[in-house]
């Protein structure tokens, strides 16, 4: 029966193969770790086929010649110390052999010394965060599949789940180093093709390391349940030249500065409300649901809440810092001065809360002081 | 193996009794916590711990009053006797994995833990996180002070907790004192001692609710004060209520005594208890040596 | 007090001599093993559908890329209720009802140690579940973090059905560690003379073990999600860095009670399979002491890899290398019963009725599960498959084609000693055939999508893992609905089926088949002398 297993498998694949192109193994990636890693995987999988020919190979032979209906015999042994040491030790000896590879990887994976670069990784309940330490960058990178394809109300594009606003940008050729942690919840932070996957433990921080030689850009996800929306909160990672690095870096730089610009100027309502429609579809949707309703039990509506109707200071208050001990996080960093206050003012003003009130971003602004 | 006739009782109502009994527990407990949380008070939840407590009280009565009155007459046989021996011991057993769990938490968050967080270790890393916080064991400044207030300071050891580690382990003698009487079948002995553990036990509980007491009003050293709090109060907080089950069992045992319910020979039910006695006491010696001592 | 002997008699006329109570009161206040082996049967039947449904629903969901049925949030307390349900309702049970069956009629003793405990152990799960699953009508939904329920997901952001979910788990531990320890004292205790510890059956030992690991690790779990309750309602960090605590302790505790828990959920199916082999091979089974002996080494492992689960953690790397290593060595004792089993059959003379086709898939089918989990257990390696469809195609295979293959096969091989009859051949071998087809479709696929770098537990997918997640569904549902035909044939087997004989298998040896079938009520009143 162990036959007919592969066969069906093939038969059944078959038509699936015919309109689009599948994976079967593990990516080689692109680092020599993760190569190795790929070789190690290789090498226990052909380790356990070969033991599988072997096992299945003589059950099959029992099973098509020792049958009743062929008019076998049963025989009467039923102990052979012997041979029983022998396949007790033979498993482990092969056991030994796998194990010896096995550490050799796992002691250079675990090796931080010399790293170049320091990066920050922080998982957020659904985003990451990269803070480039040393550099004054900053930023978080959240997933950019629009809904509608999420819904199937748009055809889903070539990187569906798999895009971000703003990916992680790494120099070939550097041994980097990912400082990993948590704001929230567990995640974990993975992609196969650099071989790394280290979960993000809140309070507590995991060092990993990675080199990668030619540009490109790399895809992945988090692995760790994290609440409703782990399935949407993928990583991507681009790995530049040195140079196109380095321009990387003097802009983000530039475009800090002309955030902290923006912020100076007078709002009018619409336009805050416009793009604080954006950044609460954005941000805060996820939780407290794109027409304000909250999730009952869990996330509060904001529709007709007290604190969206209320003071506006609370509310400005509650956004900036969060809520110690519950899934409302801090925004503070997160958002810049006219973000949050156009989310603060579009948030008591859609979904009914018509209270009329304007958030200025200066005064935002000198809130984050 | 004997070839006496082994008992097996008829149909039994105790059993689904207290079945619904536990589930009224558990489910009046989970109502009554989740109001607490939400700042409504217990209302139906408390209602309902309450009577699945009442209900579970009256079936245990019962259904230990069925067992004792076959046991008197004569249905149980020397192998029943021992199914209740193995029974009561993979109970213990089960309690020792059960301290074994906290016990291992308060080890892991000591010896690592506490020390990756203050930057020791391989993973002191995380220190990055928690500027300014230094390990140290009792941990009177947890990582984050505004959140859990550390402890102002720790219970002496060598006060009441000396005191207790005396009261129990004199109680642990009194009872196998009891427990020779009894097989020399001298009833009032048995009486005396056993009433001498009775009294330690509750002389424990008394220390113990005081030094809560002091803990709470003087020390600052509450469940809320960071995870030197939480340990402490998680381990001698189920060791206090496995010493309040073990003196109930004590004093339901000697008024069995008086009863005279016990021979030299059969005995089981005193020889449970004094078992269960004597691992809530040695959980005592691990807790004197590990949460207060060291 | 009167002597032993006038008593044993006393009790042997007023108690001894009756049969089943009627009506409903049979079943609630019975104190028979019997009885409560059926009752722990057909709950656990009934929350094998109720999880395989939630199975159905997530397959369904993932039949195609994009969000079609449910909501991510419903998504999750699917996953961790079908996880929750069918290692704690379908398959811990399922075990423990066999058990009760059979392990007094295996031993020659009257019933259980202690009856009337017994009969507490079980019903006190339906009233857990019913907790349990009346939480996916509360305010902010059932359970959501996962059938593992790692902190501080399960704590700090759970929704408030949580402290039910943990009053739940603690019922059922109450319950385990009780029906536990009246497997021991009966195993210990009440067997016939003359059965000695290494002439038990097989299937004895196993249970013998399992009971130990069930009381060694119940309370582990008791006290993890206890210090859970503290922390969400009580103000305590155990799980909480801020306070000095650390979330992975949570996983370190939980995993001291899981690891030996997916023992648990594979110790009696080894124990089945080792019955049923001999049987259709008409041959002794091979290398006995070897067996009780590989069987002791698994359980001993079982407390010291626990934290091949956490690879990713962070561990510091001696605790990885440890972990590694003794993950890899549960392969060597598992390989001498895997080898064991293959020389029993060896020169045998062999038939393929349903149980045999059951246990022949099991030891295939687990195999290639405990390849990937060998796997698994290489940490650098690990880095990649953790928490990916690689792992969730791993424990299907040994707990899908292990456990309920076995529990199935179980179910075949002593029926008509429960009722008296046969089931129906030819329907049992189409129900096989369906199952083991339609289990392959499943949980093979997984294997590709896993290592193609699709995370488990997310309602949603990126497009180069479509092909197979649609392979994957449609398998899901032949698996699901042909396992409507095993419970017609159990039902028509309990009603109209043939006669069985006291033998009923041509090559049975033990004492269960020298009664007659179906079992009388009371099994041996008077204990049978083993030679
Ligand atoms: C019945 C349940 C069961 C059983 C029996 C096993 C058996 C094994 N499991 Fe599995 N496992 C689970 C249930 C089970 N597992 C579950 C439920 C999870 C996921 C939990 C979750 O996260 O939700 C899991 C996850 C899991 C992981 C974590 C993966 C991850 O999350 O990253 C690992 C890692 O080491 C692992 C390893 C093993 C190993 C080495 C065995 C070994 O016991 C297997 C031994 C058997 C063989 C190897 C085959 C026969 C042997 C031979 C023929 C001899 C010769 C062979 C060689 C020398 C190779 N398992
Ligand atoms: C013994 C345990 C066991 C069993 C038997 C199964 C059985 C099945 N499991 Fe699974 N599963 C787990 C234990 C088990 N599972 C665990 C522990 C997890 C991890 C959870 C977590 O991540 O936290 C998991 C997770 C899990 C996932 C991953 C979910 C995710 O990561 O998001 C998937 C996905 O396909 C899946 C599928 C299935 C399927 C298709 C079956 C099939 O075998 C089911 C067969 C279907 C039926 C039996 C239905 C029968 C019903 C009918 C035909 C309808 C008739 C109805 C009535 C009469 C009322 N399971
Ligand atoms: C990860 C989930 C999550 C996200 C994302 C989130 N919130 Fe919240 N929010 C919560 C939770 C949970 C609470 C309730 C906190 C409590 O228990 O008081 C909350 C509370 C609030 C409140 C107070 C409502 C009340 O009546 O108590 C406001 C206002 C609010 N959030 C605004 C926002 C804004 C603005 C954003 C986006 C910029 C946002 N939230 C993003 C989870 C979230
Ligand atoms: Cu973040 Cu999953
Ligand atoms: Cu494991």
């Amino acid at each position: 029966m162990s036959r007919a297993t592969p066969w069906l498998l093939v038969a059944l694949c078959a038509p699936c193969a015919a309109w689009a192109d599948w994976t079967v193994n593990l990516t080689q990636g692109v680092t020599d770790i993760s190569r190795e890693v790929y070789g190690l995987h290789m090498l226990i999988f052909w380790i356990c086929v070969a033991i599988g020919v072997v096992v299945f190979g003589v059950m099959l032979w029992a099973l098509i010649h020792h049958r009743k209906s062929r008019g076998a015999e049963a025989h009467n042994f039923h102990e052979n110390v012997a041979v029983e040491i022998t396949w007790t030790i033979i498993p482990f000896v092969i056991l030994i052999a796998m194990a010896v590879p096995a550490t050799a990887t796992l002691v250079k994976m675990y090796d931080q010394s010399e790293a170049e670069l320091d990066i920050q990784i922080t998982g957020y309940q659904w985003k990451w965060r990269y803070q480039y330490l040393g550099e004054d960058i900053d930023f978080f990178s959240s997933l950019s599949t629009p809904q509608t394809q999420i819904g199937n109300e748009e055809s889903k594009g070539e990187h569906y789940l798999l895009e971000v606003d703003n990916p992680l940008v790494i120099p070939t050729g550097k041994k980097v180093r990912f400082l990993v942690t948590a704001n929230d919840v567990i995640h974990s932070w993975w992609v196969p093709d650099l071989a790394v996957k280290k979960d993000a433990i809140p309070g507590f921080i995991n060092e990993i390391w990675t080199r990668v030689e030619e540009p490109g850009v790399f895809r992945g996800q988090c692995a760790e349940l994290c609440g409703k929306d782990h399935g949407f909160m993928p990583i991507v990672v681009e790995a530049k030249s040195e140079a196109d690095y380095q321009q990387w870096l003097a802009e983000m730089k530039q475009a800090k500065s002309s955030q902290a610009a923006a912020a100076e100027k007078t709002w009018t309502l619409a336009e805050l409300m416009e793009s604080g429609q954006q950044v609460y579809n954005r941000t805060c949707a996820a939780c407290h649901g794109p027409d304000g309703g909250g999730l009952p039990g869990v996330f509060p509506a904001l529709k007709n809440s007290p604190i969206a109707l209320g003071d506006p200071a609370a509310h400005i208050d509650i956004v900036m810092n969060g809520k110690a001990g519950t899934a409302m996080q801090a925004f503070r960093d997160q958002l810049s001065a006219v973000e949050l206050a156009a989310v603060v003012t579009y948030e008591r003003n859609a979904f009914g809360n018509n209270t009329g009130d304007l958030i200025n971003p200066a005064d935002i602004a000198a809130l984050k002081q | 193996m004997t070839t006496q006739t082994y008992y097996v009782p008829t149909q039994s109502r105790w059993p689904i009794l207290a079945s619904i009994a536990l589930f009224l527990m558990a489910f009046g407990a989970g109502n009554t916590i989740n109001g607490l949380n939400a700042e409504q008070g217990g209302g139906i939840g408390v209602m309902l711990l309450l009577a699945g407590a009442l209900a579970m009280g009256l079936i245990l009565i019962g259904w230990f009053g069925n067992v004792i009155r076959e046991s008197h007459e004569g249905l149980y046989s020397s192998q029943m006797d021992r199914s209740f021996r193995w029974g009561m011991s993979w109970f213990i057993f089960s309690e020792v994995m059960f301290f074994a769990a906290f016990f291992g938490t308060l080890f892991y968050i000591r010896t690592l833990a506490v020390p990756w967080l203050g930057g020791e270790g391989e993973k002191g890393v995380a220190n990055m996180l928690w500027p300014g916080f230094t390990a140290e064991w009792p941990l009177m400044a947890p990582p984050d002070s505004e959140t859990f207030p550390g402890p102002k300071g720790i219970i002496d050891p060598w006060h009441l907790p000396l005191i207790n580690t005396i009261l129990l382990i004199s109680s642990s003698v009194t009872v196998t004192i009891a427990h020779k009487a009894l097989k020399q079948g001298k009833r009032s002995a048995i009486v005396l001692w056993l009433a001498a553990t009775i009294l330690l036990g509750a002389g424990f509980l008394v220390f113990q609710a005081y030094e809560y007491v002091e803990a709470y009003h003087e020390l600052g050293l509450t469940l809320h004060a960071g995870v030197y709090g939480a340990t402490f109060f998680i381990l001698t907080g189920f060791h206090g209520l496995h010493v309040t089950l073990g003196t109930l069992m004590l004093i339901i045992i000697w008024l069995r005594v008086m009863k005279g319910h016990f021979s030299a020979e059969k005995h089981f039910g005193f020889e449970a208890v004094s078992w269960y006695w004597h691992f809530v006491d040695v959980v005592w010696v691990g807790l004197f040596l590990f949460v207060y001592i060291l | 007090m009167s002597t032993l002997e006038q008593t044993a008699a006393a009790g042997e006329l007023t108690e001894h001599h009756h049969g089943p109570a009627s009506g409903i009161g049979r079943w609630l206040f019975t104190t028979n093993h019997k009885d409560i082996g059926t009752l722990y049967l057909w709950f656990s039947f009934i929350m094998f559908l109720t999880g395989g449904c939630m199975a159905l629903m997530i397959r369904a969901e993932l039949f195609q890329p994009g969000l079609q049925l449910i909501e991510p949030a419903f998504f999750n307390q699917m996953t961790t209720m079908h996880g929750l349900i069918m290692v704690f309702g379908a398959v811990m049970p399922a075990f423990v009802g066999l058990a009760n069956w059979m392990v007094p009629m295996m031993v020659g003793a009257p019933d259980m140690a202690l009856p009337r405990m017994n009969n507490w152990s079980f019903w006190i799960l339906p009233f857990a579940f019913a907790m349990m699953i009346s939480t996916l009508f509360m305010d902010g939904g059932a359970p959501n973090f996962g059938w593992t329920f790692y902190a501080p997901l399960s704590t700090t952001y759970a929704p408030p059905s949580v402290t039910f979910f943990i009053f739940a788990v603690h019922m059922m531990g109450i319950s385990s560690i009780m029906g536990a320890i009246n497997i021991i004292a009966t195993i210990l205790n009440l067997r016939a003379p003359g059965m000695t510890m290494m002439k038990l059956p097989l299937f004895v030992w196993t249970w013998l073990i399992t009971a130990f690991l069930l009381i060694a690790v119940m309370p582990v779990l008791a006290g993890v999600v206890t210090m859970m309750l503290m922390d969400i309602h009580f103000g305590t960090s155990f799980f909480n860095a801020a306070g000095g605590g650390d979330p992975v302790l949570f996983q370190h505790v939980f995993w001291f009670f899981g690891h030996p828990e997916v023992y648990i959920m594979i110790l009696p199916a080894f124990g089945i399979v080792s019955e049923i082999i001999p049987t259709f091979a008409r041959k002794k089974l091979f290398g006995y002491a070897s067996m009780v002996y590989a069987t002791a080494s698994i359980a001993f492992l079982s407390f010291i890899v626990w934290a091949h689960h956490m690879f990713t953690v962070g561990m510091p790397l001696v605790g990885e290398v440890f972990f590694m290593f003794s993950t890899m060595l549960i392969a060597v004792p598992t390989g001498v019963k895997v080898f064991n089993w293959i020389a029993t059959m060896f020169r045998g003379s062999m038939t393929f009725e349903t149980p045999m086709l059951f246990s022949l898939a099991f030891v295939v089918l687990f195999t290639i599960g405990g390849f990937s989990g060998l796997m698994l257990a290489i940490a650098p390696v690990d880095f990649q498959y953790h928490d990916t469809y690689f792992v969730v195609a791993h424990f299907h295979y040994v707990l899908v084609p292990g456990a309920i293959f076995a529990i199935m096969a179980a179910t075949y091989y002593w029926i008509p000693k429960w009722t008296g009859r046969y089931y129906n051949e030819t329907m049992g071998k189409v129900h096989f055939w369906l199952s083991f087809i339609g289990v392959n479709i499943t949980f093979f696929p997984m294997h590709f999508i896993g290592l193609a770098g699709m995370p488990r537990r997310i309602p949603d997918y990126a497009l180069q893992f479509a092909d197979f997640n649609a392979v994957a569904s449609v398998g899901a549902f032949i698996f699901g609905f042909s396992q409507l035909i095993f419970l017609y044939n159990v039902i028509s087997c309990i009603r109209s089926g043939k006669k069985a004989s006291s033998e009923v298998w041509e090559g049975s040896h033990g004492l269960e088949w020298t009664l007659p079938s179906p079992a009388p009520y009371h099994s041996f009143t008077e204990p049978p002398v083993v030679k």
